[in-house]
């Protein structure tokens, strides 16, 4: 049997594990991810020092695999997470997420008029830009930039 | 198109712009028929917009059809905090369409999601109007006998103006040129003019009236709103700037006309009026051919 290796929250037999996520977002991604809706094993850990984020949070799913248009629903929020798939306590997979060409059901739009904010409108988003985010609402055609961005 | 709703002018092809246009042109020479005996078209009116209205109203009467609806939020069911689903819901159960108008931005997108009959956007707060760009786009072929290489001259309030930037995207699948005079603070948005620019279209941008609109094929006029300016020191200074008056046209083109989706408060002077330039009372007629147009296009009629 090989030794679990030593991280900072202990090490999973099978599943996901989504690193370098910024901390303040770390319940944000659970919310996306439904992740306070399902049974399995979940550890996370919040505010590890990390070089590049500041401080950094980590979750590790057991027995969980996610979807590529899944897990990109977390872009928004956690750009540079990147995701480990672990089988017998080996990293067989590494992954990184993507901004989705659309949003839906994630954001607010920034627009107080639009109608999303006025009766309950599940938001629909065509992202027109993925570097610096730029959302343009299906309902009102405003855009939302990253700086107005907020997660419902 | 049947079944289609209209929302925003982007929603409809090239083609299916130029077919509107086409059965206007058909409608103008014989705007008398039953196509919509029998049918029953809904105009909602969450907020008054008397010229709007009255043009749906009179296209769907000349068309034989009847219509149900109201002209003002305060005497529906809406005073009594229905929300905008369930009027829908209830409304398009009564009716072959459902002609809309509403305060809040994204409202008929969402009320022709909700809806089985098809929706007309007859304006959602400061977003779509596409109605008005199409019977502007009408009254600009008729008037020019083209759509392509014009010279457009928007003149006003570019900032705010929901009909000039509706008009200015539509006419962007033409070669059009684009002339914007406006107020420093009221200047067209530099997300409509990067869209130019990706095209490869030229405009250019005045802050008034000179001898350059003697180049103009088209001048579309808008009004210049007091309450749209922060400083009101700032609208004393420009608001005698951006009239037009009978005088400035002696060197215009002869094809040259004005065009104003009305109302007008003081921004053309009534001594354009009698000009055979001014073409805004035509341009309003206009309206009730491309809504018969468009309403029978929806309902699959035509």
């Amino acid at each position: 049997m090989k030794e679990p290796k030593q991280l900072s929250v202990s090490a999973i037999q099978n599943g996901t594990v989504i690193d370098h996520i910024p901390a303040k977002n770390l319940f944000k991604v659970i919310s996306i991810l439904g992740l306070d809706h399902i049974d399995n094993q979940i550890t996370f850990g919040t505010n590890l020092e990390s070089k590049k984020l500041g401080r950094k949070a980590i979750i590790k799913i057991s027995d969980k695999f996610f979807e590529d248009a899944d897990i990109n629903r977390i872009a928004l929020v956690a750009p540079d997470a990147k995701l480990n798939i672990i089988r017998d306590y080996e990293v067989v997979e590494k992954k990184v997420v993507e901004v989705p060409d659309s949003i839906v059901g994630i954001a607010r739009c920034m627009n107080p008029k639009c109608i999303t904010n006025f009766e309950q409108v599940t938001t629909r988003f065509r992202v027109v830009s993925k570097k610096n985010v730029a959302l343009k609402c299906h309902y009102c055609e405003k855009i939302t930039n990253q700086e107005n961005l907020h997660i419902i | 198109m049947k079944n289609k709703s209209l929302v925003s002018i982007d929603d409809l092809t090239t083609d299916e712009i130029m077919k509107i246009l086409d059965d206007a042109a058909e409608f103008e020479k014989n705007p008398v028929q039953d196509l919509l005996l029998g049918k029953v078209i809904a105009t909602l009116f969450f907020e008054p917009s008397t010229r709007t209205r009255l043009s749906f109203e009179s296209a769907i009467s000349r068309l034989g059809g009847k219509i149900v609806g109201f002209s003002d939020a305060g005497v529906s069911s809406v005073s009594k905090g229905e929300t905008l689903h369930d009027t829908i819901k209830m409304v398009s159960s009564y009716s072959d369409l459902i002609v809309m108008r509403h305060p809040v931005e994204g409202s008929a997108r969402y009320a022709s999601e909700i809806s089985p009959v098809p929706v007309i956007n007859a304006g959602d707060g400061a977003n779509q109007h596409p109605t008005q760009t199409l019977l502007d786009m009408y009254s600009i072929r008729k008037t020019q006998g083209t759509l392509d290489n014009l010279n457009i001259f928007m003149v006003g309030d570019l900032k705010y103006g929901r009909t000039v930037h509706s008009l200015m995207m539509a006419m962007s699948r033409w070669n059009t040129t684009f002339n914007f005079i406006s107020p420093e603070e009221l200047k067209m948005p530099e997300e409509f003019k990067l869209y130019l620019d990706n095209l490869g279209l030229k405009y250019y941008e005045h802050l008034d009236f000179t001898d350059i609109i003697s180049k103009a094929d088209i001048i579309y006029m808008t009004r210049v709103q007091k309450e749209r300016f922060s400083d009101p020191i700032e609208y004393e200074k420009v608001k005698n700037v951006y009239v037009l008056k009978n005088s400035m046209l002696a060197n215009t083109k002869a094809n040259m006309r004005i065009l104003h989706p009305l109302p007008r408060v003081n921004e053309i002077h009534t001594d354009v009026d009698s000009n055979p330039k001014a073409y805004y009372f035509e341009q309003a007629l206009n309206g009730v051919f491309t809504r018969q147009a468009i309403l029978c296009s929806l309902l699959g009629i035509k």
